[in-house]
């Protein structure tokens, strides 16, 4: 079961969005400042975990973008060393960036994550009070004045994005800059990324540079690169906020194969309907049983 | 890049998750919404019965449970939100996707019907209001039993959204279970017939119903096998059969065995409910049972999954 509705008309704009190009990501969390700062997140001061440079640790009520890094020793071979060299020279003569090092082995993976936005949205289907709506550009945002912190949304989404915020109750997560959109301005993380990892705009413009890019890697030799949310047929319909990653997605934190519960919604109420009937039916032979 | 950081990284690699951490997050919920599922599938079902009992002492006592049900169930449902204050929020809209907003419809509707239906059983006054609430409340109690199992499947949480077919029966049998037990032990042995029978068929259909979701959920019912959701499974299955075997053997004879017994088959009726709820968490807390079961569907090729290599396009 899947519902879109578009109630915009005339006032419904482009598809926006980001594509976070992970392999061009150096780290530097400008766009978790950039974040906080724009947005007034909260502080949370976690301390140090020990999970290399990351100390957000994941997305929260407070975390609207969460920049992972990911320490892999690898058995590097004669071979592999060859390809991943080819691939570093080709990356720097493009981009004039390093992305991980070599040297000892050891591949280093950034990714800035953030809110899917997803197509087919369970945080927002669930939604009793109606906090959760989808904006003009197809995002998904949080009313603060609405939301009751029934705490639904958590549990639903595929990603473990949304979180309540303890000392206000209410639950909180990326806007994709909903207010700066208006003004035709990009959100600040895009903003601030150095790299352009972030890439803010257009949907299809976005899943066309993608595209590019995925193959200008692979032939690089980055065999386990992939797209991750590009494409309307997952589980989701494809999502606003998709990824080129490096490695497979569980790696990054990311569910391999996310659905939008709300595709077996049918089955969850039917079986509630036959259940409902069967109580129904239960109640009456114990009232009625017994008097032959 | 020390040694531990290297080793995370390794484990990474196999495809366990993000240092270890969950993938989806846990509910915020506190112990108010098991607390509710209980009262609310007791009062759901107690309103049935009081319907179907017709007049007579059962039927008041029923009435009278069904109401101190749903009194008690709002407040636990307003005290467990973010901001109590906006509860009614909750009436903004109407929305099929959301178990939670068709539950809040079902429950204003019912706690209406059953006020009125009460009102009348208990006073016997309003006897045109409770004639039209009666029947309303007693189907309106249908729905507000089983809603509450769909409403933990309409979520990402594996033990929960997986046994989508199973939790509003279990959830069903758990409230024929708890209204047969509370008007058990509060009605005379000599009028409570309906009562026994509605508890001991309610405790095998309690009994199997968690049998079968557990087994069905194959690995992902591991949860029910270990920490404090498999304590309080084992306390429920042991105060329900108990209880239920008291009510059965000697609850015709004797009103203190048929207190006991339901008070047993009560108190194992509520530690069901938060067995269900604790397995919820640990569910959501281990990253394998999200990916195991998303790797395993591609694996299968059931589903392509949610990423693409360039070799996989086809061009």
């Amino acid at each position: 079961m899947t519902f879109t509705v578009r109630t915009y008309g005339p006032d419904q704009k482009p598809r926006q969005g980001f594509f976070t190009d992970t392999s061009i990501c150096i780290g530097c969390k400008a766009c978790e400042v950039a974040c906080k700062e724009w947005n007034q997140v909260p502080v949370q001061i976690g301390g140090f975990t020990g999970k290399s440079y990351d100390n957000t640790e994941a997305l929260g009520a407070n975390t609207w973008r969460h920049v992972a890094f990911i320490e892999q020793r690898k058995e590097m071979t004669f071979a592999d060393g060859l390809v991943e060299h080819a691939a570093l020279e080709q990356l720097a003569a493009q981009t004039g960036l390093q992305t991980y090092q070599e040297g000892d082995g050891l591949r280093w993976l950034m990714a800035s994550d953030v809110c899917k936005h997803c197509t087919h949205a369970a945080c927002l289907d669930v939604c009793p009070t109606g906090a959760l709506f989808r904006t003009e550009f197809d995002t998904v945002v949080v009313q603060d004045d609405i939301c009751n912190g029934c705490g639904y949304c958590v549990p639903a989404c595929p990603f473990g994005v949304l979180d309540q915020r303890k000392d206000d109750g209410r639950v909180w997560k990326c806007t994709l800059c909903y207010d700066r959109l208006k003004d035709d301005m990009q959100p600040a993380c895009a903003q601030a990324c150095p790299t352009d990892s972030i890439q803010f705009g257009e949907l299809d413009d976005l899943r066309d540079r993608a595209e590019q890019r995925l193959a200008q890697l692979t032939d690089a030799g980055a065999e386990k690169a992939q797209l991750y949310l590009a494409d309307e047929d997952d589980g989701v319909g494809g999502a606003h906020a998709f990824f080129l990653l490096l490695d497979e997605p569980e790696v990054y934190g990311l569910p391999p194969d996310p659905v939008d519960v709300t595709r077996n919604l049918r089955t969850t109420w039917s079986s509630a309907a036959v259940a409902a009937v069967g109580l129904g039916v239960g109640l009456a032979v114990a009232v009625f049983g017994g008097r032959r | 890049m020390s040694p531990a950081n290297a080793a995370a990284g390794t484990r990474a690699d196999a495809g366990a998750s993000y240092y270890g951490q969950p993938i989806i997050k846990s509910p915020v919920w506190t112990a108010e919404i098991p607390a509710y599922f209980f009262f609310g599938g007791l009062a759901g079902a107690s309103a049935g019965l009081a319907y179907l009992s017709g007049e007579g002492p059962l039927a008041r006592r029923a009435w009278a449970t069904a109401l101190a049900g749903i009194a008690v169930s709002a407040p636990l449902l307003i005290a467990d939100l973010g901001v109590p204050t906006r509860f009614l929020h909750m009436l903004r809209m109407v929305k099929v996707t959301s178990p939670m907003s068709v539950g809040t419809w079902i429950l204003t509707g019912f706690g209406a019907a059953t006020t009125g239906a009460a009102a009348h059983a208990l006073t016997g006054r309003l006897p045109r209001t409770g004639a039209a609430c009666r029947p309303a409340a007693a189907l309106l109690g249908l729905p507000l039993s089983t809603y509450t199992g769909a409403l933990l499947a309409q979520t990402s949480v594996p033990v929960w959204h997986e046994a989508r077919r199973h939790l509003p029966v279990v959830f069903a049998a758990g409230a024929a279970l708890s209204a047969g037990a509370a008007a058990t032990a509060l009605t005379s042995p000599e009028h409570a017939a309906a009562a026994r029978r509605l508890t001991m068929m309610g405790a095998v259909a309690e009994l199997a119903s968690v049998h079968v979701m557990e087994r069905r959920l194959g690995e992902l019912g591991e949860p029910y096998r270990g920490g404090q959701a498999a304590t309080f499974k084992r306390l429920a299955d042991g105060l329900v059969a108990a209880g239920a075997v008291t009510v059965a053997a000697s609850g015709r004879r004797s009103r203190p065995a048929a207190i006991a017994g339901a008070s047993a088959v009560l108190a194992g009726a509520a530690c069901e409910r938060y067995s269900i709820f604790r397995a919820g968490f640990q569910s959501a807390a281990d990253p394998k049972y999200v990916v195991g079961p998303q790797r395993a569907r591609i694996a299968a090729g059931k589903s392509r999954g949610a990423s693409r290599k360039a070799a996989d396009t086809s061009s």
